[in-house]
C-alpha cells in the first residue's frame, strides 16, 4: 500500500490517547503521522512493534502511539534498542529521538549502531536546537546561530554535526534525509527505511517554530535528492559532503548484512559444568 | 629442622622473573592436588606489564575446604629473586616460614631475610641443567610436592595433562624431562628433611572442581536463567564475560560487546525489557558509569543483574588489586529514591550461588540487582567441592492472555504486593511504553504528587515485602562476640572465628549476603544476646561500618578492623581483634 493511500483511520489506529506535550506548529506532529501511515503501510501489528527513545522534545513519541517500546534516558536510545532487537528478533524496532540526543550525548552510540548494522530503524528529528530545555545550540546547529543565552554573540563557531555523511562512512545500511512539512514523503522513507535490512537512518528535518522561528523557510529550501540512491559509500560520502544538507530522499543504500549475534549448537546448561571438573 | 606447620594446611609462594614458569607449576601442583584429594586456593600477583614479568603463585593447599588465604606465607620457593620486594607485602614472613632459594641466584633479599625466616638452599637451574629439556620449575614442583605430600601418580597425572597438546616423541621428550626434573626436585627437599607433609586426604572422595570466583558467577548467572550479557571488558570483570561469551551462543543466549558501559547497562535494560533475563559485569570506574542507567531500571521496573567485580578505587585506583571500597557507591550511589537489590558472595562457591540468587530477585522483585564481589574472589582459583544447582529460575509476572484481553492493562498497577504483572512485547493487548519519567499506573508521564507517592510507595514496598528466607545472612555459632564483615573477607572471619572459638571464646558469625534491603529484624535476631561486635571491612573509610550504624542497631562495644586494600584481610589479624573485644566487653 502506498503511504499516501493509507486510510486515515488506520494509521491513526496506531495512536495513543495520550496528548502530546509539543509546541503548536512543532514539526515532530508531522512526524508522529509519517510513523503511523507508515506502520499502517506495513501492516505491522502494533504489539510487534517497538518504539525506543532517549530524552528530549522529540523523544516524547513512543508515548503517542499504541506500540511497544521504552522511553529511556538522554542519549542511550540506541543501546536500549540494540538490547531489545537482538534479545528479540522477531520485533520491529524503531528508535525516535533528536539531534542533542542522537549526536550530542549519544554521539558515541551513533557511531557504533552505524558499525554495528544491526536490523533496525532510526528515525531523527533535527531541529539544531535544545527545545526541551528552551532553546539552547545543538550539535547540528550553523555555527553563526547566537539566539541563544548559551551562545556568545556571533554564535558558538562550532562546526555543524553532519549526521548522513557521517552515518555512511560509519557504517549504516540505508541514509535518508526527509523535511516534516511533507509528511507522505517523509512517511514513504521511513517505509523504506524499515524494509532495508540492517541499520537504517532518517533524518528528518523538523521545524522548532519556537526557538528557530526561521525555520518555518525551509520549506522553500528544500528540494528532492537527484538521481537513485547511491550504492558506494565513497560516492555517498562525496555527494553529501557538497550537498547543503536540503537534499530530501534516499541518499545511500548499502548490501551490508546485517550484525547478528554469535550463535552455537545447544547444550543443556548441566553441560556448562564440565569443564570445572578435575582429578 | 621441624616447622611446626599443621598438618591440615599448607600456604606457599613461588616466585621468579617472567619466563620462569612458575604459573605452570602452581597450575600442575593445582592440578596434582586435586587428584590427591586436597582442596586449595591460588591466588596470583604480577607486576603491571600487560604479558610476562616477574610474578609470584600464591597457593594454599589443605585437607578440608578453604576460602582465602592463611596468616603467612609457610614456605616460599624463589626460582630467581627477579623483582620479589614488589610483592614483599604479600607474602608475608615468619621466623617459623622457610625460604627455599637458589644459591646460584644470589643473596636473599633484605627485605625477605629480616623477617627471620630459615633459608634453605635448593640449587633449582643446577639441577636441572644436566637434564635434557630439565626446567628449574619443574625442580620446585618436585620440591613442591615433598613439603604438600603430593603423591608420584598425581603428579604424574598432572604433567600428561600438562603436555596433552604435543604428540608423539614431543610428548615422549616433554615429559621424560619434566619427571626427571621433578625427581631431582623431590630428591633434594627429601635431603633437607623436616617437611612434614599434610595428612593425606581420602582420594575416593577426590571430585573437585577447579575454578574462579568470575567463572563461578558467570555460571550462576546461566543458571539463574540469565540469557542476555552487554558488556565492556574491564580487569578484573573481564574473565565473567570471556566465560559468558563463549557459554551463552550454547544455550540460546546473546552476548554483545558494547561500546562502553553507558551502552552495556542499557543494551541490557533493552534486552530485559524484552522479557529476556539480562546481566552485565564490571569494576568501579564502569559501575560509575552505568548508575543512571541502573536509576531507569528501578524507575522503568525492568529487571537487570549488574555484577561488580570490586578493585582499589577511587578512580582508576589499583586495578589488579582486591578492596571492599565500592559498598557506599553500590548502596546510596543512585539519584532519587531508589529502591534497588545489593548482594555480595561470600566465597569464590558463592560467587556462583548468589549471582544465581540475585538473578532470580532481580527478575521477580523486577528492579536492578547489584552484585558486589572482588578481585579476590574473582581471579583466584580454587579446588572446591562440586556446586550442585541449587534448582533456583528466574521467573518474572507476566499477565496471561485472558487478562489482556480483558483490556485496561496497567503496567505499573497498584499491587498488595507492589509487584505488577509485565506484559512482554508481542503480546496483544499488552502495549505500554516503560519509562523513567514517573508516570501513573499505565505508564503515561505523570508529575502529579499522587502518582509519584503511589509509585514510589509501590517500587518501595515490593522489596521490603519480599521474603529472602535464610539466604539473606551467613549465621555461625551464638556466642555474646559477634564478628560483622560481608564479601570475601568473611573467609578470613570464619578462620578467625573458628580458632578463637578454639581458645575457648564465645563467637559468633553475621555475614549478610543481602545488603539491601535492609533486614532490620532478622538482624535484631541475628544480633540477640550479642555484648560486643567485631566489624571487620577492607575499606579505608569504614564504609561498613557506617552502614550498619546507620540501618541496625549494634550493641555499645564495637572493635573495628579496617584496612584497605591490596593487601588480604588474614584470619590471625581477625582473632587479635576478637580478643581486644572480647578483653574490653569483659573489663
Amino acid at each position: 500500500m502506498s503511504e499516501s493511500k493509507v486510510p486515515a483511520a488506520a494509521a491513526n489506529a496506531y495512536k495513543s490517547a495520550t496528548k502530546p506535550v509539543w509546541c503548536p506548529g512543532c514539526g515532530d506532529y508531522s512526524v508522529l503521522a509519517s510513523l503511523t501511515k507508515s506502520l499502517a503501510a506495513l501492516q505491522l501489528p502494533a504489539h510487534e512493534v517497538a518504539i525506543v527513545s532517549g530524552i528530549g522534545c522529540s523523544s516524547r513519541l513512543p508515548a503517542y502511539l499504541q506500540c511497544y517500546g521504552f522511553h529511556s534516558i538522554h542519549g542511550r536510545a540506541l543501546p536500549v534498542s540494540i538490547g531489545l532487537k537482538l534479545a528479540r528478533p522477531d520485533l520491529t524496532v524503531i528508535t525516535t529521538g533528536g539531534d542533542g540526543d542522537g549526536f550530542s550525548i549519544g554521539g558515541n552510540h551513533f557511531l557504533h549502531a552505524c558499525r554495528r548494522n544491526v536490523d533496525m530503524t532510526y528515525v531523527v528529528m533535527d531541529n539544531r536546537v535544545y527545545g526541551m530545555t528552551k532553546g539552547q545550540p545543538s550539535p547540528t546547529t550553523e555555527s553563526d546561530w547566537d539566539m541563544s543565552a548559551m551562545a556568545p554573540e556571533g554564535g558558538t563557531g562550532l562546526a555543524p554535526f553532519d549526521p548522513l555523511s557521517i552515518a555512511v562512512t560509519a557504517g549504516a545500511n540505508f541514509v535518508a534525509r526527509a523535511f516534516a512539512g511533507d509528511p507522505n514523503g517523509t512517511a514513504d522513507l521511513i517505509t523504506q527505511a524499515i524494509r532495508h535490512p540492517g541499520f537504517s537512518i532518517v533524518v528528518v528535518l523538523s521545524p522548532c517554530v519556537t526557538y528557530r522561528e526561521e525555520q518555518r523557510l525551509w520549506k522553500e529550501a528544500v528540494r528532492p535528492v537527484e538521481g537513485a540512491p547511491i550504492h558506494d559509500i565513497a560516492g555517498a560520502a562525496q555527494w553529501l559532503l557538497r550537498d547543503d544538507g536540503m537534499s530530501i530522499g534516499v541518499v545511500y543504500e548499502g548490501n551490508r548484512k546485517p550484525w547478528s549475534p554469535h550463535r552455537e549448537p545447544t547444550v543443556p546448561v548441566a553441560d556448562l559444568d564440565r569443564a570445572f571438573v578435575l582429578g | 629442622m621441624t616447622q611446626g606447620f599443621s598438618a591440615e594446611s599448607r600456604s606457599i609462594a613461588l616466585c621468579g622473573s617472567g619466563g620462569a614458569g612458575v604459573m605452570t607449576a602452581a597450575d600442575m601442583a593445582l592440578e596434582a592436588a586435586a587428584r590427591a584429594g586436597f582442596y586449595a586456593l591460588f591466588g596470583r600477583s604480577a607486576g603491571p606489564q600487560i604479558r610476562g614479568g616477574e610474578a609470584a603463585a600464591m597457593v594454599r593447599i589443605a585437607t578440608h575446604p578453604i576460602e582465602g588465604v592463611d596468616d603467612e606465607t609457610q614456605i616460599l620457593m624463589a626460582i630467581d629473586w627477579g623483582n620479589v620486594e614488589r610483592f614483599a607485602a604479600e607474602l608475608p614472613l615468619s621466623g617459623n616460614s622457610i625460604i627455599v632459594a637458589d644459591p646460584e641466584c644470589g643473596e636473599v633479599p633484605a627485605v625477605m631475610a629480616e623477617s627471620g625466616a630459615r633459608v634453605v638452599p635448593i640449587p633449582f637451574k643446577a639441577l636441572a641443567k644436566p637434564i635434557k629439556d630439565g626446567r628449574p620449575n619443574m625442580v620446585a614442583l618436585g620440591a613442591l610436592a615433598v613439603m604438600v605430600g603430593l603423591p608420584d601418580d598425581a603428579l604424574k597425572a598432572a604433567v600428561e595433562k600438562a603436555l596433552k597438546g604435543k604428540r608423539g616423541d614431543k610428548f615422549a621428550t616433554a615429559f621424560d624431562a619434566s619427571m626427571a626434573a621433578i625427581a631431582a626436585g623431590k630428591e633434594a627437599a627429601e635431603a633437607l628433611s623436616g617437611f612434614t607433609p599434610l595428612t593425606a586426604p581420602d582420594r575416593s572422595q577426590a571430585h573437585r572442581w577447579l575454578m574462579t570466583g568470575n567463572q563461578a558467577t558467570a555460571l550462576g548467572a546461566i543458571r539463574g536463567g540469565i540469557r542476555f550479557c552487554a558488556a565492556y571488558p574491564i580487569t578484573p570483570a573481564s574473565e565473567i564475560l570471556e566465560w559468558l561469551s563463549q557459554a551463552l551462543p550454547k544455550v540460546e543466549g546473546t552476548f554483545v560487546q558494547a561500546e562502553d558501559e553507558l551502552a552495556s547497562v542499557t543494551m541490557c535494560v533493552g534486552a530485559s525489557a524484552g522479557g529476556v533475563p539480562s546481566l552485565t559485569a564490571t569494576a568501579g570506574p564502569g559501575l560509575s558509569l552505568m548508575v543512571e542507567g541502573l536509576g531507569l531500571a528501578v524507575a522503568s521496573e525492568t529487571p537487570l543483574v549488574v555484577v561488580d567485580v570490586q578493585r582499589g578505587g577511587p578512580s582508576t585506583g589499583i586495578p589488579t588489586k582486591s578492596e571492599q571500597s565500592d559498598l557506599d557507591v553500590a548502596l546510596h550511589g543512585l539519584h532519587g529514591d531508589a529502591p534497588h537489590l545489593v548482594l555480595a558472595p561470600q566465597s569464590i562457591a558463592d560467587c556462583l550461588n548468589t549471582t544465581q540468587w540475585a538473578v532470580v530477585l532481580a527478575e521477580a522483585l523486577q528492579t536492578p540487582a547489584l552484585v558486589l564481589s572482588d578481585q579476590s574472589l574473582g581471579q583466584s582459583r580454587a579446588l572446591i567441592n562440586p556446586v550442585a544447582d541449587s534448582g533456583l529460575r528466574a521467573q518474572r509476572l507476566v499477565p496471561t492472555a485472558d487478562e489482556l484481553a480483558a483490556g485496561g492493562y496497567q503496567r505499573y498497577a497498584v499491587t498488595d504486593d507492589g509487584i505488577s504483572p509485565h506484559a512482554l512485547p508481542g503480546m496483544a493487548g499488552g502495549q505500554h511504553i516503560p519509562d523513567g519519567l514517573e508516570h501513573n499506573p499505565h505508564g503515561t508521564p505523570s508529575s502529579q504528587a499522587k502518582d509519584h507517592f503511589t509509585q514510589l510507595d509501590k517500587r518501595a514496598r515490593k522489596l521490603d515485602s519480599y521474603d529472602y528466607g535464610d539466604r539473606w545472612a551467613t549465621l555461625e555459632g551464638d556466642g555474646a562476640i559477634a564478628v560483622l564483615c560481608w564479601g570475601s573477607v568473611t573467609a578470613a572471619a570464619r578462620e578467625a572465628v573458628v580458632r578463637a572459638t578454639a581458645e575457648g571464646l564465645k563467637v559468633r558469625l553475621i555475614a549478610p549476603r543481602l545488603l539491601m534491603p535492609v533486614r532490620p529484624q532478622q538482624m535484631a535476631l541475628a544480633l540477640d544476646g550479642v555484648s560486643g561486635a567485631v566489624v571487620v571491612e577492607q575499606s579505608h573509610s569504614g564504609q561498613f561500618l557506617r552502614y550498619l550504624r546507620g540501618v541496625y542497631d549494634l550493641p555499645s562495644a564495637v572493635e573495628h578492623f579496617k584496612r584497605p586494600g591490596p593487601l588480604p584481610l588474614r584470619p590471625g589479624e581477625i582473632l587479635a581483634a576478637v580478643r581486644r573485644c572480647n578483653a574490653a566487653v569483659k573489663g
